[in-house]
């Protein structure tokens, strides 16, 4: 009697509490919590849609003299600007920061749709032209400041994804994997690159080819995204979309890595245990809270559901003809980001970025169009435990949304500097921002080589003399 | 016992024929996006929805402009007959019903399906109850006189 009588006041004030403000979100016409649901497990609502899709895109603003929210014990700079839509970011041996810079996609508007939705989100990106290269930056001094900066290749076609290994430069654009040689200290690329393999990219509604390397450096993966929300362009044009290829890095040859990833956007080998990890856009059109986003291991062979179905075995309705087999065999991915956050970046964390931030993967999100309110916007971390995500997801930068709904910067490739600071690209403001600890990275002394070698930063050790970290 | 013959219209403006050419051509559009529904519901093929998206923009665009030309023509006031109201009554409604079928056929591949074809029903059928009017039709049965 006790029990019950302890947990009746309780229930009562849970109603209490929730049907008005049920009845408050019905009025509101959204139901829509300001924060998506981040976790392991996501409680997934019924699809639905109005007559009029969900478009709430945050205008620009400038930054002015306000800067991203970092943790305390970090702090930000902007270690370069004006850039030409920068995306992915390459941490080269010797330290230099590799840019890919530069807009793709060559899908004809098929629809009065395709005109109206395609003006209305653009006006939420950045209007400078496509970079279409690749930029250097060098702190010689290593101060942090990034004083130094050469054009390392351009004339590139959308270059996004890249990699470093077996002394080359990977650089995958829209269409094509290409290989750089590189000798350590270099500013640009001295010849043209080598083509490898072409890339799917003949319509490229998702352009985006992300890139990572084997640690043996034996294979590239490369991510191709689909070339459609959901196949509304047709199934014939999906033919080698939305999955992930293993390339040989020698020969070129490819093999299907695993297929029904959407939009993977960004792809990162764990640390140690040669286990590909990628963070995939989900769907849109079908509510505030779906499909979530996700961070997921990626399994040879591996099914993910696009487009017959999502979050593993929710039938997607909007496609015909279906295919239960299909979808009897979707694997659920491992961690749910956020409904329409737009994950664009990943990177495995190091010891260097602080005891509480050394184990896991941070997340460049880009920031949403189809859910209000908006979400997105900042990057966060995952922690990891037992090489598996576990926890909750921390905000690590934000601020990129400002109180009056307007962006100042949309966050999208990640990259980690084995020294102790995290990178991150920001293609609305068109900016590198930097995040490092106070004052070098507590509870992490020497814990890498890397970081080892960067500790004496007050020597000016010239840049390309240090050998590659490993 | 013979009753005298009721004249079933009365005289009034008639359309200008350039509005009716436009009203007109609303018709076979909203035809044609019913028939690529019905086409993409069979085949699953997606250039047929595609191809319906456009024709409702298109029936859409020569609507519009009959439907501001007639709310325009209802100034003159011979023109203000019960014939006249009816049919711009009904273009207006063709012209929300075809708003809405737009915006229905704005959905990605089978979202729209079977709603589309629906709303593609009610369009043609309002744009054909329109064109009865404007084309000199009236509510009543036609009697000839002897």
């Amino acid at each position: 009697m006790k029990v019950l009588d302890s947990k009746r006041p309780k229930t009562a004030l849970l109603t209490r509490a929730l049907v008005p403000a049920l009845m408050l979100a019905l009025a509101a016409c959204s139901g829509t919590p300001d924060e998506t649901y981040v976790g392991p497990s996501p409680d997934l609502p019924k699809p639905q849609r109005g007559l009029f899709p969900t478009l709430k895109v945050s205008l620009p603003a400038e930054w002015g003299d306000q800067l991203p929210q970092v943790p305390e014990g970090y702090e930000i700079s902007a270690i370069a600007d004006n850039l030409l839509i920068p995306r992915q970011m390459l941490v080269l041996p010797n330290g230099d920061i590799l840019v890919a810079e530069g807009r793709g996609g060559r899908a004809p508007q098929l629809t009065p749709k395709d005109i109206i939705a395609g003006f209305i989100k653009s006006r939420g990106n950045t209007q400078v032209d496509s970079g279409n290269r690749l930029t250097l930056l060098r702190d010689a001094d290593g101060d942090g400041v990034y004083e130094n900066r050469s054009v390392f290749a351009d004339n590139l076609d959308a270059p996004y994804g890249l990699a470093f290994g077996n002394g080359s430069i990977y650089v995958a654009t829209q269409d094509a994997l290409l290989r750089f040689a590189y000798t350590d200290g270099a500013v640009n690329a001295g010849a043209a690159p080598e083509e490898i393999t072409r890339l799917p990219g003949a319509i490229n509604h998702h352009w985006t080819k992300a890139l990572t390397i084997s640690a043996d450096g034996r294979y590239l993966f490369v991510g191709i995204g689909s070339d459609s929300n959901i196949t509304e362009r047709g199934i014939a044009v999906e033919e080698s979309r939305a999955m992930v290829w293993q390339v040989d890095a020698q020969t070129g040859f490819h093999r299907v890595f695993a297929t029904g990833l959407r939009n993977p956007t960004a792809l990162a080998m764990q640390p140690g245990m040669d286990q590909l990890w990628a963070v995939v856009n989900e769907r849109d059109e079908i509510g505030d809270e779906l499909v979530p986003d996700y961070l997921t291991s990626v399994r040879p062979g591996g099914f993910y559901g696009w487009p017959y179905s999502y979050w593993g075995q929710n039938v997607d309705e909007r496609v015909r003809p279906q295919k239960p087999e299909k979808v009897a065999s979707a694997i659920t991915p491992d961690f749910a980001l956020g409904s329409h956050v737009a994950a664009l970046g990943v990177a495995f964390s190091t010891p260097t970025m602080g005891a509480q931030f050394a184990n896991g993967v941070f997340v460049g999100q880009h920031g949403s169009w189809n859910r209000n309110p908006p979400v997105g916007y900042k990057v966060s971390f995952v922690p990891f435990r037992d090489g598996r995500p576990s926890g909750e997801a921390i905000d690590f930068a934000t601020g990129f949304l400002g109180e009056d709904g307007k962006a100042r910067g949309r966050p999208v490739g990640v990259t980690v500097d084995p020294r102790g600071a995290l990178l991150v690209a920001d293609d609305l403001a068109n900016t590198i921002w930097r995040i490092t600890p106070t004052g070098g990275a507590p509870g992490a002394p020497a814990a890498t080589p890397a970081a080892a070698e960067a500790a004496p930063a007050d020597a000016p050790a010239a840049a390309g003399a240090t050998p590659p970290a490993g | 016992m013979q009753t005298p013959p009721v004249l079933v219209t009365q005289p009034y403006r008639p359309l200008h024929p350039l509005h009716l050419l436009l009203v007109s051509s609303a018709f076979p559009l909203f035809l044609g996006a019913l028939l690529a529904d019905i086409a993409y519901a069979r085949s699953y093929e997606i250039q047929w929805t595609n191809f319906a998206s456009w024709l409702v923009v298109g029936a859409m665009v020569f609507a519009v402009v009959a439907l501001v030309w007639a709310l325009v023509s209802l100034v003159t006031p011979t023109a203000r007959t019960r014939t006249r109201f009816i049919y711009v009554g009904l273009l207006a409604l063709t012209c929300v019903l075809g708003f809405l079928n737009s915006l229905v056929h704005a959905m990605d591949a089978w979202q729209k399906m079977p709603q589309a074809l629906v709303w593609s029903v009610l369009c043609v059928a309002s744009i054909g109850a329109s064109l009865w009017f404007a084309l000199g039709g009236t509510l009543r049965r036609r009697e000839v006189l002897p």
